[in-house]
């Protein structure tokens, strides 16, 4: 069978493979979509939610490009809530609960209507190289598919192993095969591979859980949505219940860890620290009483629910037994046991910045395969790695994101700098510029990249730009009202009563300077738009922090700017540690600015590497 | 913008002329400061005092050089001095304090020149060897200093802010987990007492004034006693009128002199008795309060009455030429004799007391010291004001951290993930 010839082929239909087909579609490149079936388009195969604590971040950065994920997210919301609602904007994410069902759809829609991209049924099996290039992917029905660039979003699926206490089997999710000719493939490119592992709680019956008797969890009344795009709730709303574990549920748990497949050592990746198995929980926090399980619906028509909190590796009956332990959860049933499942993962610091292998050009690659884990940490990869596929296919400037505007720069970095030991995973602490990268500008921050780069829709580009000026307009109106230090100390502001006159701008930056306490004082500042009245109050409020941040920025900037050539020889250098020349050449850093933050560098090496930089330029010259 | 960096670039201890160089868009401006005079035109040398809150440090030579005529490709500036030790510290000092500079790292200005493309390839490739002096010179003195003393305090100060940090970062990325959300008064008390213990350290010597005024020592005694006869020996000129009459020095007179790499100024003072004439009763109370002032008193013969004895003080016995014994310090103004014991002496117990002020030796550590201890301050601040801040305590705290990282090395999220994930039963 003969394919049409494309452009950019994206092996995988899951988060990063439908945001990175969706990215190098509206980027203009013909772009295919292969996937094993369909219908799996979007799936959720853990816990059924979008979002969270530097998530949400990178959704919303996705959705600044016009992607896929926070359009999907918001059509399937079932439950919205805005975390850390109180604290400062900065550290403010958004979350949804999404009916699966709905997500599904809306992603198959979503990716089916963007012009140029087609969603082809069928297992890649093999990967096609000229001249040291990648050109297209074989296909297991002997068919090829050429192109000028293939990006590979195989997820858990390369050797995946499943875990169920004493049973093992391979599977890359319940009910889907392992693609182990291609895992045979990419192993035999010589990249460093290893091992991680994940897990998941048994998926519970709703219909069997005794609700009556547990807390409930509602959503926002004033729910955060993830678009730009979005102005309404689309689907209908529940709310989650919370049960808690006993001393029970954890004497049954400690008493059968030797059957947990993880404590008996029959898995050999490493899980993340941050999602332990609740056979981790009772073992690391044996002083702890009791732990919070979230019971999320998965949607609205189906009575599955995911006890978010037990991820488990135990056999199917002692999950019967510890689960049935808890109140509220005495007669349930379980739909589908947990499991963990092992799968390797490729050590990202064999990559790009834009994502392709350095040593096989023409490949990239997003999502778990990189050692990440979390549906927006596939998505942004994804979006980095089907923007510069297209780059890379049309001819055109690689996309790079760096560290100061975007969360999912600062995740590119940390994968192709750091690498991982553990599936990484975003968190507002890892971004060291995050009073400026919050979730409520992240379309002012990159919306016009992908202006630039023409991969916005006309709707968007409208909009974006006026709430731009709607924004500059409550600046310009705010600097000149002028407020006595007075009347600002009266309500609430902590100034001196006798200091100078602010203008309102400005009050916006002083302890106690909130938007409410503005409106008290002058009250047609109820009339302006609220939403770029907050963006304004939420600039000012860390307006004092981020001046003081201005000079590392600009440090980094210039140290980003110092391009290493590729082929730059780090073995040559003299003087440099073994180790450090050893995590040199294992991450490769693109720039002076990165290698700074390989860990143990010292600024003697970095301007070691700069004198090799210049000996070089010198000597050709 | 860059910022403007400055360093000495000729080795430490004594020598007849010694350097320090800046480098970055202040460096005029600074010098401009440092001088209070009209700058001379780029390039060329010119005769300048080096001031520092009013006081002369040194008599010195300075050029200018404009952007893309320096080492380094910047503006650029050099200050000649005269190659002392206490004249070099206190002109760094002084640089510290004009704000807007930072000491220099290891490496730091070839750095810039090598960014600007500023040296030839065969510069370029005798760097290696000196980078791994600079490199080497940097770990001794992170380890070396005062037998690595200051280190251990930096990393058990940067452990508890790591700790701390965890603490307050888990209620901010863990939100919606069963995590303590309280920011307690413990935690407000260990930023508190971080700060000050971090600014003690910076302020043994960040305090410019003190390096630059240096220390003062008193000579006391009896009228007639030598004591100016002494000082005149010590300084090697006439600075004091002396004469066989008991009381002739009415007023203080100082000499600004080095001891052991140490600037002091010595004061000699009245002769202390219970005077009738009411001119001497005047200058022997100022004799008693400028000597109860003084960093270190040296007693010439006995302890008069009325000034009391500090630790540290020297006794001396009088007109040594005079004694048939020699025991304990004793000198003689007249022929010279235990004169070098003397300076000794006071040179010991002067930089036994800088070594104890403060651990921290260069002023590349005392500010970022002081940084760190401003960082917890507004920590502390923000935390006690405004509880549902607490990204911003984290900022700071994160550059307090950051700060102390210049004197022990890096510290990475990981690691305040690490603490999280140990201290806190994270995970639904």
């Amino acid at each position: 069978m003969k394919h049409d010839s494309f452009d950019v082929i994206v092996i995988g239909g899951g988060h990063a493979g439908t945001e990175a087909a969706s990215a190098s579609a509206r980027m203009g490149a013909r772009t295919a979509l292969v996937t094993l079936r369909r219908d799996d388009l979007g799936v959720m195969s853990c816990n059924p939610a979008i979002g969270g604590l530097g998530k949400g971040h990178i959704v919303r950065e996705v959705d600044a490009f016009d992607g896929v994920m926070g359009r999907a997210a918001d059509a399937a919301g079932i439950q919205f809530r805005l975390l850390n609602r109180k604290k400062g904007p900065a550290v403010r994410g958004p979350r949804a609960q999404c009916d699966r069902a709905l997500y599904r759809s809306a992603v198959a829609r979503l990716v089916e209507s963007i012009p140029g991209l087609s969603v082809i049924e069928g297992e890649v099996v093999d990967l096609m190289e000229d001249a040291g290039r990648i050109v297209g992917v074989r296909l297991a029905d002997g068919s090829s598919m050429p192109a000028r660039a293939v990006v590979l979003t195989s997820g858990t699926f390369l050797r995946g192993v499943i875990h169920i206490g004493e049973v093992s089997y391979g599977g890359g999710r319940m009910g889907a095969n392992a693609v182990n000719h291609l895992a045979d493939r990419v192993r035999s490119m010589g990249l460093t591979m290893g091992r991680l592992k994940t897990g998941t709680p048994p998926r519970l019956d709703g219909r069997t859980i005794d609700w009556s008797s547990l807390e409930k969890q509602p959503g926002d009344d004033d729910p955060s949505f993830f678009s730009s795009l979005t102005s309404e709730l689309a689907a209908e709303q529940v709310s989650c219940g919370i049960a808690h574990t006993n001393p029970r549920t954890h004497e049954i748990i400690a008493s059968n860890l030797g059957r947990s497949a993880m404590y008996a050592g029959r898995i050999e990746g490493t899980g993340p620290r941050y999602c332990p198995s609740i056979e981790d929980k009772v073992t690391r926090f044996a002083g702890k009483e009791s732990h919070q399980v979230f019971l999320e619906p998965e949607g609205l028509d189906t009575p599955t629910v995911y006890p978010n909190g037990i991820s488990t590796s135990l056999p199917e009956e002692v999950q019967y037994q510890y689960v049935r332990s808890m109140r509220g959860l005495e007669d349930v049933d379980i739909l589908r046991p947990g499991y963990a499942i092992e799968y390797d993962y490729v050590d990202p610091r064999a990559l790009r910045r834009t994502l392709e292998l350095r040593d096989q050009p023409g490949l990239f690659l997003a999502g778990q395969i990189n050692g990440t884990t979390g549906y927006e940490e596939a998505a942004g990869q994804g979006l980095v790695a089907g923007l510069n596929a297209a780059a890379s296919a049309l001819d055109r400037d690689a996309v790079r994101f760096d560290r100061k505007s975007s969360y999912i720069g600062v995740m590119i970095d940390d994968l192709t700098t750091s690498g991982v030991t553990e599936p990484y995973r975003m968190f507002t602490s890892r971004a060291e510029y995050r009073l400026s990268l919050r979730a409520d500008n992240a379309d002012q921050r990159l919306t016009p990249m992908g202006e630039a780069l023409g991969v916005v829709s006309d709707t968007r580009r409208t909009l974006f730009h006026q709430r731009m000026e709607a924004v500059a307009g409550v600046q310009r109106e705010l600097s000149q009202i002028s407020l006595s230090a007075r009347s600002l100390a009266d309500v609430g502001l902590r100034i001196a009563p006798q200091g100078k006159p602010r203008t309102a701008l400005d009050a916006l930056s002083l302890p106690g300077g909130t938007v409410d306490a503005l409106i008290s004082l002058v009250p047609e500042l109820g009339q302006m738009d609220a939403k770029a009245l907050e963006q304004v109050a939420n600039d000012a409020l860390y307006a004092h922090y981020l001046r003081r941040q201005e000079r590392d920025v600009s440090r980094l900037a210039q140290d980003e700017a110092l391009r290493i050539p590729d082929d730059l020889d780090f073995a040559a250098i003299d003087g440099l540690s073994n180790e450090l020349r050893a995590k040199l050449e294992a991450t490769r850093p693109e720039t002076i600015g990165q290698a700074g933050r390989i860990d143990g560098m010292t600024p003697a090496a970095l301007t070691l590497i700069l004198a090799w930089m210049r000996r070089r330029e010198k000597l050709s010259a | 913008m860059r910022d403007t960096i400055f360093a000495r670039s000729t080795p430490p201890g004594r020598s007849g002329v010694a350097i320090v160089r800046l480098s970055g868009p202040a460096s005029w401006d600074a010098i401009h400061r440092l001088t209070g005079r009209t700058l001379p035109p780029a390039r060329y040398m010119a005769r300048r005092n080096i001031r520092y809150d009013g006081e002369l440090i040194d008599q010195s030579v300075v050029v200018l050089f404009e952007e893309g005529r320096s080492f380094t490709g910047e503006q650029g500036a050099e200050i000649q001095l005269h190659g002392s030790e206490a004249v070099v510290r206190a002109t760094l000092a002084a640089l510290a304090q004009l704000g807007g500079l930072r000491p220099a790292s290891a490496g730091d200005f070839t750095r810039r020149a090598l960014e600007n493309n500023r040296m030839t390839l065969s510069e370029v490739e005798g760097l290696s060897a000196l980078l791994e002096a600079e490199t080497d010179a940097q770990r001794r003195l992170a380890v070396g200093v005062a037998g690595g003393g200051l280190r251990i305090m930096v990393d058990r100060w940067r452990q508890s802010l790591v700790h701390l940090l965890a603490s307050i970062e888990v209620s901010v990325d863990f939100a919606d987990e069963e995590v303590p959300q309280a920011v307690d008064a413990a935690l407000i008390g260990t930023l508190r007492e971080t700060a000050a213990n971090a600014r003690i350290e910076a302020d043994g010597v960040r305090d410019a004034g003190k390096i630059a005024r240096g220390f003062e020592v008193a000579i006391v005694g009896a009228p007639n006693v030598g004591k100016s006869t002494l000082l005149n020996r010590l300084a090697g000129r006439d600075a004091a009128l002396t004469s066989d009459i008991a009381g002739t020095t009415r007023d203080i007179v100082e000499v600004r002199m080095e001891i052991a790499g140490q600037l002091v100024t010595l004061l000699d003072t009245a002769g202390i008795r219970e005077a009738a004439d009411t001119v001497e009763r005047l200058g022997v109370d100022r004799a008693r309060t400028r000597a109860e002032a003084a960093d270190l008193r040296v007693f010439l013969g006995q302890v008069p009455v009325g000034v009391e004895v500090q630790c540290g003080d020297l006794a001396v016995r009088a007109k040594a030429d005079l004694l048939s014994t020699a025991e304990g310090l004793a000198v003689s103004g007249t022929t010279g004799q235990g004169i070098s014991d003397l300076l000794e002496a006071i040179g010991q117990e002067l930089s036994g007391r800088v070594a104890q002020a403060s651990l921290a030796i260069t002023s590349r550590q005392s500010a970022a010291l002081s940084a760190a201890a401003e960082a917890l301050d507004r920590a502390a601040d923000m935390l006690e004001t405004d509880v549902d801040s607490p990204e911003l305590a984290a900022e700071d705290i994160r550059s307090a951290i950051q700060a102390l990282d210049v004197l022990v090395g890096r510290i990475s999220p990981e690691e305040v993930l690490g603490e999280i994930f140990a201290q806190f039963c994270i995970g639904k």
